[in-house]
């Protein structure tokens, strides 16, 4: 034994100590943090659903749930989709170019894979709020004298068309989002499952 | 005493007592502000007694939750009484938080070297409105459930990690059982923990430098042969007797509330929380408690879609950065003096611009923004002149403070 004390190394052992400490503790939080994710249990309530159609007349709109969320399953008629082409100079987004809303197969005019049949999450783009139905035409809809029929959100004013496309000059930023889905026969969808994946 | 002894021989009982009440020297010329200091902190008392009994009742479990406070209300006895004790609370507690901090913002409170103090401050106030949002999920009403679904949303604004962070906030796709099970223990063990400790560090702060007063007046500058401030008393019993007296006359008050009009007229407990969460239904208007409204109205009020990035995500920022005002503030007053009775015509009129638009953009923040509920313009326009005039009383301060004409501060309080 010496008295002299070795500051060099004492610094060092001292360095390595704290950094494994604090190692320590960084590899601690991961599992905790990582807790607090979605569980196997929510995952799985997550699986894709499927759903009839063959009840749903032109004009008609069910909702169903999917991962606790509404999705709209929108029977559109002849006439709604033309009177809806006629508005697309008033959408901020009408061909839909935002990719992250809908999956590619719905990157289209109408925003769906068969014309008449829009799928859609019922959810606000704004702060998550459930719209409702604005199908009346015209004044008495209180949405003005040209409104063709669509979508209102009561809770900031967000006005959508019949394929979910957000209108100019309202708080939500993008068109409502369109989830991946398939047909399973001609009036069989699944919701939460590409075309791929549902048959797979 | 000899147990005294016993003790002060191995804690420093008698010390701490000493230092922090018996001679803890405050100015004498604490006025009806100062009041609200101490409300805070018997607000905080009764919302832990309340809580826990709230707690043994109540159930965190999307499926009972509704149901088991409609149980307290009915079957538990005294469940009413207490949860309304509870409920009100929350509001009262912003309440009295509110004045304190305005009386901070009169006298020059936030000024060298009381910085870190309403640094503390701030943070129990972030602290307490994580509280409180985390509590209003708890009764799952419906209000209760869109009031979350729209504030963790608020996190999806955040681009790329901002969907991921809402997820992990909410451990499922949207706000479920999950959530509800969690905000119970934030609301139960996390906060309540961290506010007790904060407070805790508010007053170490306080009593290391001192009470500030009306006249802004450093009171350490005259002490008599003894070490004590000549215009100080100490805290005990001067003070606690006149807490004593402030807390009969809020207690009064505050019972009236509970005992005759508990929701307050939908101000204090919502309408639409009488009806179980629907995730198929939205309320007709979402808003928060009118304490969070000052900012809800801010967040709402960005609707320039020409911003890069988007209104929503500038509303969110707009938002932030309202609340992150307040924690410069002592470095954003320049003036000479503190306390308001010295300072210039300037901040006089900064100060009261400022609470009137805090107080009118809390009442927009309750309405549609497309209504008209005050003159000739839509709320949202109104919202926009008030954020206008929010962040101009906080950026502006640097300016009209140093170019305030003051008046000298006397040497002693009056």
């Amino acid at each position: 034994m010496t008295d002299e004390v070795n500051s060099g190394r004492r610094r060092l052992l001292t360095t390595v100590t704290k950094g494994v400490g604090l190692a320590g503790a960084a590899a601690l939080a991961v599992p905790l943090v990582a807790s607090m994710k979605p569980s196997a249990r929510a995952l799985a309530a997550g699986a894709p659903v499927e759903v009839e159609i063959d009840d749903l007349a032109p004009g008609q709109m069910k909702v169903v749930e999917w991962r606790g969320k509404p999705v709209w399953i929108l029977r559109r008629t002849d006439q709604m989709l033309e009177e809806m082409a006629a508005v697309t100079g008033q959408l901020s987004d009408p061909d839909s170019q935002v990719v992250e809303q809908q999956p590619a197969y719905a990157q289209n005019a109408h925003r769906s894979i068969r014309p008449d049949v829009l799928v859609v999450l019922g959810v606000c783009t704004h702060l998550g709020c459930a719209p409702s139905k604005a199908f009346d035409k015209g004044g008495s809809s209180g949405l003005g004298d040209d409104w063709v029929g669509g979508f209102f959100c009561p809770c900031h004013g967000s006005k959508f068309d019949l394929s979910g496309r957000v209108y100019k000059n309202v708080p939500a930023p993008t068109n409502l989002v369109v989830p991946p889905h398939s047909y399973v026969s001609e009036n069989r969808i699944v919701i939460g499952a590409d075309e791929t994946e549902a048959t797979a | 005493m000899s147990l005294i002894n016993w003790i002060d021989d191995r804690f420093p009982l008698s010390k701490v007592w000493n230092e922090h009440m018996a001679q803890y020297y405050a100015p004498k010329n604490f006025n009806f502000w100062y009041y609200f200091g101490a409300l805070s902190l018997v607000v905080l008392v009764l919302q832990i007694v309340t809580g826990i009994i709230l707690t043994m009742h109540y159930k965190p479990d999307a499926d009972l939750a509704f149901a088991s406070v409609e149980y307290i209300m009915r079957d538990v006895p005294a469940g009413w009484f207490v949860r309304y004790l509870h409920g009100v609370g929350a509001s009262m507690f912003f309440l009295v938080v509110y004045l304190h901090m305005f009386r901070a913002m009169l006298y020059g409170s936030h000024r060298k070297p009381r910085e870190l103090i309403w640094l503390l401050g701030m943070v129990i106030y972030v602290a307490l409105m994580a509280e409180a949002f985390f509590g209003y999920l708890l009764p799952w009403g419906n209000m209760s459930y869109w009031g979350a679904q729209v504030i963790i949303s608020l996190f999806g604004a955040i681009p790329v990690i901002g969907e991921p962070l809402a997820e992990w906030i909410r451990g499922d796709f949207v706000v479920s059982d999950a959530t509800l099970n969690r905000f119970f223990a934030f609301h139960v063990i996390l906060l309540p923990l961290l506010l007790a400790l904060l407070v805790y560090l508010h007053i170490v702060a306080l009593h290391k430098v001192g009470s500030n007063n009306p006249d802004g007046v450093d009171i350490k500058k005259n002490k008599d042969k003894d070490g004590h401030p000549v215009d100080g008393v100490p805290f005990h019993p001067y003070y606690t007797v006149k807490d004593t007296f402030g807390i009969a006359v809020f207690m009064t008050v505050f019972l009236g509330i509970v005992f005759f009009v508990p929701e307050f007229g939908g101000w204090f407990l919502e309408k639409d929380n009488f009806a179980p969460a629907d995730i198929l239904q939205t309320p007709p208007d979402i808003v928060p408690l009118w304490y969070l409204t000052p900012y809800y109205s801010i967040l709402r009020a960005v609707t320039f879609e020409w911003l890069p990035g988007g209104a929503k995500l500038w509303g969110v920022i707009a938002m932030g950065a309202a609340i992150v005002m307040f924690f410069f503030l002592p470095w954003l007053d320049r003036a000479k003096v503190r306390s308001i009775r010295y300072r210039g015509w300037m901040y006089k009129t900064a100060l009261t611009i400022f609470a009137v638009t805090f107080v009118m953009l809390g009442y927009l923040g309750t309405k549609n923004p497309g209504h008209v509920d005050l003159f000739v313009f839509e709320n949202v326009i109104w919202a926009q002149i008030g954020l206008v005039l929010y962040f101009a009383f906080f950026l502006l301060m640097p300016i009209y403070t140093r170019f305030d004409p003051t008046k000298p501060e006397p040497d002693r309080v009056g």
